[in-house]
């Protein structure tokens, strides 16, 4: 919080917590347990004669980098005075980062977020239906042994999280929160129920046909609104065209759009977690 | 001494950045491929994040009263390279799984003794 980026903040916290870690847990399980020794050969003084010399030039390099929290670095002087100054005028919406991210930059959150799709759809591709686990049986044995403390407080604090993410998506636009944020928390949710209650039971409540469903959702409406003012006389993704005034229109396809994102990376994050948990370990 | 007190978050970073790369370049094993190269996707967002900082400056949200805010393009940028960034960590650890399950192993010495690769 030194550095005054919430937004960045709260989304590494979302994805450190909620996802990268069982992510990595996952693939550990599927892959080995143990690391066999390796030869040791001299391959160590190479690499670090390498980055040692990397790491010097950097160095070097940082002599003429402006001091940490410079105002007049070249960074804080070209485009960004303007969104500060005018963000709030133009899109009524007082979270500068929303503002950029949504719309001045709806473009670029388009691409990243097709990133994201791609990404759910080639691990679905590769770890897919092919040497899932059969449903009964199998999955019983990934789930954590039966445990009254954990049940319960998971239970208990479940729906909290869920609550949280819909705050966060919603009030993206006044405060630190948006699609991004919304989507890894919301996910982390139902990977703790699927953690703690088997796989089985959260693929009941949430089937992969309407994730995979719920990818693609996302994206569309999120192209969707770049289409829908085409068709209204604004450029592609430009909101203010969307209602009567700039402002309003500008909040409804912030708000849409945001909510397009939101859809795509929870889908995808949970997508990826089923993927993964789901797969038959290799003999 | 001002220069060091003004740039030592560039220095953690190049620091990070260094450790991720140490580990891609020195490492056979695959899994640890990818943890060196998320600790340097780490640094890079250091890197942004501190670039967009400004001295007595408030969190980019407008509040009454607030005259100076820090700079919101790297968090966007970064913001989204974070979730981005996970999304592609679980595609090549879902490669990492495949070559497990084709080679049987997953160092990169022995994926190349296997394919007389060498």
């Amino acid at each position: 919080m030194i550095m005054d980026a919430v937004d960045v903040s709260l989304t590494e916290a979302a994805v450190g917590a909620g996802v990268s870690t069982v992510l990595m847990l996952a693939t550990l399980a599927l892959t080995k347990d143990h690391e066999e020794k390796q030869p040791e050969k001299n391959r160590h003084w190479l690499p670090l004669a390498v980055v040692l010399m990397t790491g010097a030039a950097l160095v070097y390099g940082t002599l003429d980098i402006p001091g940490f929290g410079d105002p007049t670095s070249p960074a804080q002087t070209h485009v960004s005075p303007y969104y500060i100054e005018q963000a709030a005028r133009e899109t009524g919406v007082p979270n500068i980062v929303t503002a950029v991210l949504a719309s001045y930059r709806g473009f670029d959150t388009l691409g990243e977020v097709v990133v994201i799709f791609t990404a759910g759809i080639a691990v679905l591709l590769l770890l897919g239906d092919k040497h899932q686990k059969p449903i009964t049986g199998g999955a019983k044995e990934k789930r954590i042994p039966q445990n009254l403390v954990l049940r319960i407080i998971s239970k208990t604090v479940i729906p909290l999280i869920i609550l949280f993410a819909l705050y966060v998506q919603f009030h993206g636009d006044y405060g630190p929160g948006g699609g991004f944020q919304a989507g890894i928390i919301m996910s982390a949710a139902l990977i703790l129920y699927s953690l703690v209650f088997g796989l089985e039971a959260a693929e009941r409540i949430i089937p992969k046909s309407l994730l995979t469903f719920l990818i693609s959702l996302g994206v569309l409406i999120y192209a969707s609104v770049g289409i829908v003012s085409l068709f209204m006389g604004g450029n592609y993704l430009d909101y203010s065209v969307l209602a009567d005034n700039q402002i309003a229109g500008q909040h409804l396809g912030i708000l849409l759009v945001e909510l397009g994102v939101g859809i795509s990376v929870f889908a995808v994050m949970l997508t990826i977690f089923f993927t993964f948990a789901g797969r038959e370990r290799p003999r | 001494m001002n220069y060091i007190v003004g740039h030592y978050n560039y220095f953690i970073a190049i620091f990070l950045m260094m450790v991720g790369f140490y580990t891609v370049i020195s490492r056979g094993n695959l899994i640890k491929k990818i943890v060196g190269l998320n600790i340097f996707q780490v640094s890079v967002f250091l890197i942004y994040i501190s670039l967009s900082t400004v001295k007595g400056g408030a969190a980019p949200i407008i509040t009454e009263g607030v005259k100076v805010y820090s700079n919101p393009l790297p968090h966007v940028l970064i913001l989204t390279a974070i979730v981005v960034g996970v999304a592609t960590t679980a595609l090549g650890l879902a490669l990492v799984v495949r070559i497990k399950e084709a080679y049987g192993t997953i160092e990169e010495d022995e994926i190349h003794r296997q394919d007389n690769s060498l």
